[in-house]
């Protein structure tokens, strides 16, 4: 590790933190129906959506009401998105000229769009329509944006209210997080990147001979305006294939330091604005504390791990040594322009969120460096996490926590006032359970699975045959697509080509599995939280503010969430950094 | 530990410093040996699938045990090599359940044992149930509520009522423990009789409330055998969580057979592992410590409470004695010793204390008042004045009455009184003396202070005054301290005026007080306490406190009261002590804890396991797998074996802590959480690896593995 890299990763902590109380209490302010420094142009804005919609302002729903609206906006945009690739070449600003997408694809890609999990299995500049790209896929991203961060406002009600049996209105909450959050931001992050060099047109690919006389396609297109809300509602699905690690998505040094900056400001402002709600910012405090001890631990394994490379290199009398002029370590799959401790940051950043943009190849990581984010995803997305999911989540490891090790002050738990009951647990431990099914079981399946008869579903022959990789990082590969799924990250360790009808559906359920089968649970918990009577705080109280805390949570969220997968991770990762030190190698 | 059949001394009621539940009346040393043969049957009762099905994490071992059991007896067939291996898992496996049975049966054993004993005093009793004026004798079983029995000296009350006719001596010891007899008379708050008591002295007609089956006895037996146990809600929840956490660790190992078979068929070498090894690691990551031990906790609990000579109607309550945020606790007998006691002479103008100490003795001596016989005693302490014969005087003592209000006695010419101050002062002005200002001042001085004046006058001379105080009980502040440290807010409910009862709620260092109570006030307050989310806790005896008892949380009847404080509460304290409301807390808080502690320490567990599992089962896939055997458990064998017995024998090293609670001790939240963290989080983490280690040694030097 370099004393620059170190300064920067300190840098961008130091920011993460300073945004963190402006940007949680403009949310709170919002979510509250109060007015902020955007009402007057806003308001009016918002109240048209409302008049046009006939939405009562007014109305408050239950959770199952809350959880309807929801699955509504998810499903109508799913279908949108889906019959919109399917037939994208009737469609104009196709300019390219590119085809329908297959059906399979179209199903992968409308609910990766929708679960906010930006898992691409296609190349994007080959595949996508500029129609595609800004009708179907740019608009997901703030509607999946704004439907996890309406999901964690009112699970976050849920802890906040007492005797109540609503939990807001879903159509309210969506709406202003559209228009006061999500626009403003991408708005002025857009411009931010344009200043940078990222494109913005609707010129058709552009032809260029390069300097040794070759023909080349430059492709061009709306992309700033793509890229901005791909870090700030930690979508990650990128214009091209090479995601933010393109120069078009990603020019500079700087702009690579606003995008890891755009990916954790919300998830990070959510954290005050939840102990806003509350009426108590330690708590918000003591959430953020330990989703940034996660983060740095995360940070921390992956930049020395990238700094001292590949032993099987040193050995070979190559210097892995960083000097002025060398980056040293491991530069496979990075970008020059940004470096180890940058690529190191971004990729723990993007897994930490579920944002999933990546500005270098994770497949290429060295093998305990490439562990973090599966854990980090594994996890169940809750280091700061996605935008509203990784607050809701974090929460659920919240109440697990104070459940387990707070009966040992001899109370029934209670978190935040409320008595974690039966019901509480039972959606809690749901969620727990949906998560390790979805990643573990479409995993052992898609290990498993063998197809003797070629046909649609797959070529013929083991589904492991799509893997570029054998040996345990092939395994890492398929587990870092089923978790990236699941955890509706959308990351990939890209080495396997996973556009296959087998892949795409398998894939593509794990997302909805992730997504869907978190969030009602967690609703539900949250209605039944709602209704509950606030407990007044004594000194009989377990305290959820402080240190102890925050050990605490962050004890049952490693333990938890990754002695599940610590089996499945001990043969991919953890035997292939064992190989890695025995100079083994593989194809 | 020997076997202990007398009963052991009841604790002094003064001994009330402490709120760390310690063993009563009913102690029984831990592991009884009667108790402890009939717990070893039960275990194996116990392995029924339909018994076991109710705890989904010890039915997972026992189909786990059942499966390498047809293994282990394949493998002894075909004389394989690894038949020794296989017989020692399954063994130790079903080991694991047997340990967990036998946690639960020895809990319940303790309460059957003590319903063993109840049960021999329901043996066949003749009744005389009195029909008109004529008597038949039936048997006890026959009767029905509302018929009436006479019951007299030596012989059995029949069945519960209420006393309508009569006084009579009655032993309850049988159902309290407590030898000493006590009185049970018509009217009042003192009529009811427990079925299976005896009557000792005179007789007494009784209207039988209570019909066969139902007794106060019946339940008392179902309720310390177990027999109508159900979940408490807490309970439940945890066993979601251990259930939900057993399912995840199902996926878990179920799906790591396709990953290795992968990373087998990668590395060309080695085989996949074993269903046998895939069992054992199933079993030691699901939370089989506190799955195994869970119900033990729970009945422990409830016996606990029992061992306090306090029966508890349903686990719930013990439960949500834990929970409670407010105690409401009745001055007089609680709070206080109950009755006035004179604390100090004030004499005016120039009569010295002596004078007036040796007058206010000399007017009580036939005064068989508490307040009375307290003067006599301070003046005995105090000026060191002994009671007197007053035989050879030519004495009359003038008895107290509500008209005079005042008594006292003429003796060798001297006409002495004492009683309230106006009656006291008429008096005096009778017999043509005058009452000196200063008198007015001190008894208001009293009057403010929560006690009562007592003017002392010899003819037509006033001596002084008597200051009487409702003693508050010794220890009472250091324990309502402990209470504040815990969370927990106390509130003393008295008749009094709220002058003295802030007084005495000052003195006695409770955090509120509810003055002038009536039993509506009493009501509201509850219903006002729970409407702010507080869990209230409450003593009563009288039939006018049903309905608050009811109300209440914890509503904690005294066996003296009346039947039908007993059925609205949920928990009848036998030795009618309402200070024990305080221990019942602390019982309760002491099993939550315990549920927690040992939930934490069976998860952090897990982290050794995997260090010890892993590389045994694929060592012979990656080689390099060694480097995660930080143990150097010294073959695989010995690695999954040594995991496997370290499971099962923590679950019987933890029995004698699920029996008996944590320790607890009184201190607030955070200090709680941060000791018990520490042993039981930080310390579930690292114990298992020394833990495993030894044993890997052990199998080594025994050639076991």
């Amino acid at each position: 590790m370099t004393a620059n890299g170190i300064l920067q990763i300190a840098l961008y902590m130091l920011v993460i933190i300073l945004i963190t109380k402006p940007m949680g209490l403009f949310m709170a302010k919002v979510f509250a129906g109060e007015r902020t420094f955007l009402h007057p142009v806003l308001r009016p804005v918002e109240v048209a959506i409302y008049k046009l919609c006939g939405i009562d302002e007014q109305t408050e729903q239950k959770w199952t009401k809350y959880a309807g609206g929801v699955l509504i906006v998810s499903l109508v945009s799913l279908l949108f998105t889906y019959l919109l690739l399917r037939l994208q070449q009737w469609f104009p600003w196709n300019p390219a000229g590119l085809p329908n997408v297959g059906t399979d694809l179209a199903f992968n890609t409308s609910a990766s769009f929708t679960t906010n999990t930006n898992w691409q299995s296609y190349t994007p500049e080959s595949t996508m329509s500029y129609l595609s790209e800004m009708l179907a896929l740019a608009t997901h991203n703030f509607w999946s944006a704004a439907a996890g961060i309406a999901v964690a406002i009112a699970v976050v009600r849920g802890f906040a209210r007492h005797s109540m049996s609503t939990l807001g209105n879903f159509w309210v909450d969506f709406t202003r997080c559209l228009v006061y959050i999500l626009l403003p931001m991408s708005l002025v992050g857009a411009l931010l990147l344009c200043s940078q060099g990222v494109i913005q047109n609707f010129h058709p690919y552009q032809k260029a001979v390069t300097v040794e006389g070759a023909a080349q396609t430059l492709p061009q297109g709306p992309f700033a305006s793509q890229e901005s809300i791909k870090e700030i509602g930690t979508n990650g699905g990128g214009t091209f294939n090479a995601n933010s690690a393109h120069p078009y998505e990603n020019p500079t040094p700087f702009s690579n330091f606003m995008e890891m900056v755009m990916i954790f400001a919300i998830p990070a402002g959510l954290t005050y604005t939840f102990g806003k709600m509350v009426k108590d910012t330690r708590q918000g405090w003591a959430i953020f504390a330990a989703m940034a001890i996660l983060f740095l631990a995360g940070v921390f394994v992956v930049y020395p791990f990238e700094q001292t490379g590949n032993p099987i290199l040193a050995k070979m009398g190559i210097a892995t040594q960083a000097t002025d002029t060398q980056p040293g370590g491991n530069m496979e799959g990075k970008e020059v322009r940004f470096g180890i401790a940058n690529s190191s940051l971004f990729t723990v950043i993007t897994t930490d969120a579920s944002c999933g943009a990546v500005n270098n190849m994770h497949d290429s990581l060295t093998p305990l460096a490439g562990l973090v984010p599966l854990v980090n995803i594994e996890l169940g997305e809750v280091i700061f996490g996605g935008v509203g999911s990784g607050l809701y989540g974090m929460l659920l490891f919240a109440v697990l926590a104070v459940f387990i090790a707070g009966l040992m002050v001899g109370r029934t738990p209670e978190y935040l006032g409320k008595k974690i009951e039966q019901k509480e647990v039972k959606m809690m431990m749901l969620a727990v359970l949906v998560l390790a099914f979805s990643i573990l079981c479409f995993a052992a399946y898609g290990v498993l699975a063998n197809f003797t008869k070629g046909g649609w579903i797959n070529p013929p022959g083991p589904a492991t045959a799509n893997f570029n990789n054998s040996g345990p990082h092939g395994l890492s590969e398929i587990l870092y697509a089923y978790t990236s799924g699941t955890g509706n990250n959308g990351s990939a360790f890209a080495g396997i080509n996973a556009n296959t009808p087998f892949f795409n559906l398998t894939i593509g359920l794990a997302m909805l599995c992730g997504r869907f089968l978190m969030l009602i649970p967690l609703l539900a918990a949250a209605g039944s939280l709602a209704q509950k009577k606030l407990v007044p705080v004594s000194a009989g109280t377990f305290p959820t503010h402080g240190p102890l805390f925050v050990a605490l949570l962050v004890g049952v969220t490693v333990i938890v969430g990754a002695l599940t997968f610590f089996p499945a991770l001990s043969l991919g990762p953890v035997v292939e950094h064992f190989l890695m030190y025995q100079g083994k190698l593989w194809s | 530990m020997t076997a202990s059949v007398e009963t052991p001394p009841k604790p002094a009621p003064e001994d009330v410093t402490s709120i760390v539940p310690r063993k009563g009346a009913r102690a029984r040393p831990l592991f009884d040996p009667p108790i402890v043969k009939r717990a070893v049957g039960d275990s194996f009762r116990k392995l029924s699938p339909r018994v076991m099905m109710k705890n989904p994490v010890m039915f997972v071992v026992e189909v786990g045990a059942a499966t390498t059991t047809a293994l282990a007896v394949r493998d002894l067939a075909a004389g394989a090599a690894i038949a020794g291996f296989s017989l020692q898992i399954t063994l130790w496996l079903w080991f694991t359940v047997l340990f967990a049975n036998f946690a639960e049966a020895m809990a319940e054993g303790r309460g059957k044992a003590q319903a063993d004993t109840l049960r021999k005093t329901k043996t066949e009793t003749m009744a005389r149930r009195l029909r008109g004026s004529s008597e038949e004798s039936v048997p006890a079983t026959a009767l029905r509520s509302g018929d009436v029995v006479l019951v007299a000296a030596g012989e059995t009350i029949p069945g519960d009522g209420d006393v309508i006719e009569g006084i009579a001596s009655v032993d309850e010891s049988a159902i309290t423990g407590e030898s000493a007899p006590v009185i049970r008379e018509s009217g009042g708050d003192r009529s009811a009789v427990t079925g299976g008591t005896r009557v000792l002295s005179d007789w007494v007609k009784i209207k039988i409330t209570s019909n066969p089956g139902e007794t106060f006895l019946d339940r008392m037996i179902a309720l310390v055998e177990g027999a109508e146990r159900q979940k408490t809600p807490n309970e439940i929840a945890l066993n979601i969580v251990i259930a939900g956490l057993t399912i995840v660790f199902l996926l878990a190992v179920v799906t790591l057979q396709p990953f290795a078979l992968y990373s087998v068929a990668a590395s060309g070498s080695g085989s996949a592992p074993t269903v046998i090894v895939l069992v054992s690691l199933l079993v030691c990551l699901i939370p089989t410590t506190i799955g195994g031990l869970l119900s033990a906790i729970g009945i422990a609990g409830m016996d606990r409470v029992m061992q306090h000579n306090v029966l508890a109607m349903s686990g719930k309550a013990v439960e949500a004695a834990g929970d409670v945020n407010t105690l409401l606790l009745d001055k007089t007998g609680t709070i206080t010793l109950g009755n006035r006691q004179a604390v100090e002479f004030i004499p005016v103008g120039n009569v010295n204390e002596d004078e007036l100490a040796d007058a206010a003795q000399l007017s009580s001596l036939a005064d068989e008042t508490p307040e009375g016989r307290s003067i006599v005693v301070l003046a005995k302490q105090k000026y060191n004045i002994r009671g007197r014969e007053v035989g050879e005087h030519e004495a009359r003592f003038i008895p107290f009455t509500a008209q005079t209000r005042m008594s006292g006695v003429d003796i060798d010419g001297r006409r002495i009184r004492k009683g309230a101050t106006e009656s006291v002062a008429e008096f005096v002005h009778e017999q043509g003396g005058a009452v000196p200002d200063e008198l007015t001042d001190i008894t208001d001085r009293i009057s403010r202070s929560g006690g009562t004046p007592l003017v002392v006058a010899d003819g037509n001379r006033a001596l002084g005054v008597v200051h009487l105080k409702d003693v508050v009980k010794g220890g009472m502040r250091e324990r309502f301290q402990q209470l504040r440290a815990m969370g927990i807010r106390t509130v003393m409910i008295t008749g009094d005026n709220p002058l003295t009862a802030a007084a005495i709620a000052a003195e006695a260092g409770t955090d509120d007080f509810l003055a002038q109570a009536t039993p509506k006030d009493k009501m509201d307050l509850i219903k006002k306490e729970q409407a702010g989310g507080r869990l209230v806790a409450m003593t009563g005896d009288g039939t006018n406190d049903a309905p608050a008892l009811a109300q209440a949380d914890v509503g904690l009847a005294m066996n003296t009261g009346t039947m039908a404080a007993k059925e609205a509460g949920n928990m009848v304290d036998l030795d009618s002590n309402p200070t024990k409301l305080i221990e019942v807390v602390a019982i309760g808080k002491q099993l939550l804890m315990t549920r927690g502690a040992l939930t934490t320490f069976s998860i952090a567990n897990d982290i050794a396991k995997y260090f010890a599992i892993l590389p045994a089962m694929f060592m012979t896939t990656y080689p390099v797998m060694a480097q995660l055997n930080i143990m150097k458990l010294h073959t695989p064998q010995s690695a999954v074996l040594a995991a496997v017995i370290f499971n099962a024998l923590i679950i019987i090293a933890l029995i004698p802590l699920a029996l008996r609670g944590v320790k607890y001790r009184p201190m607030s939240a955070a200090s709680l959480l941060r000791r018990n963290l520490l042993i039981y989080g930080v310390g579930g983490v690292i114990a298992p690896f020394p833990g495993i280690w030894l044993i890997d040694r052990l199998l080594g030097v025994l050639h076991l593995a």
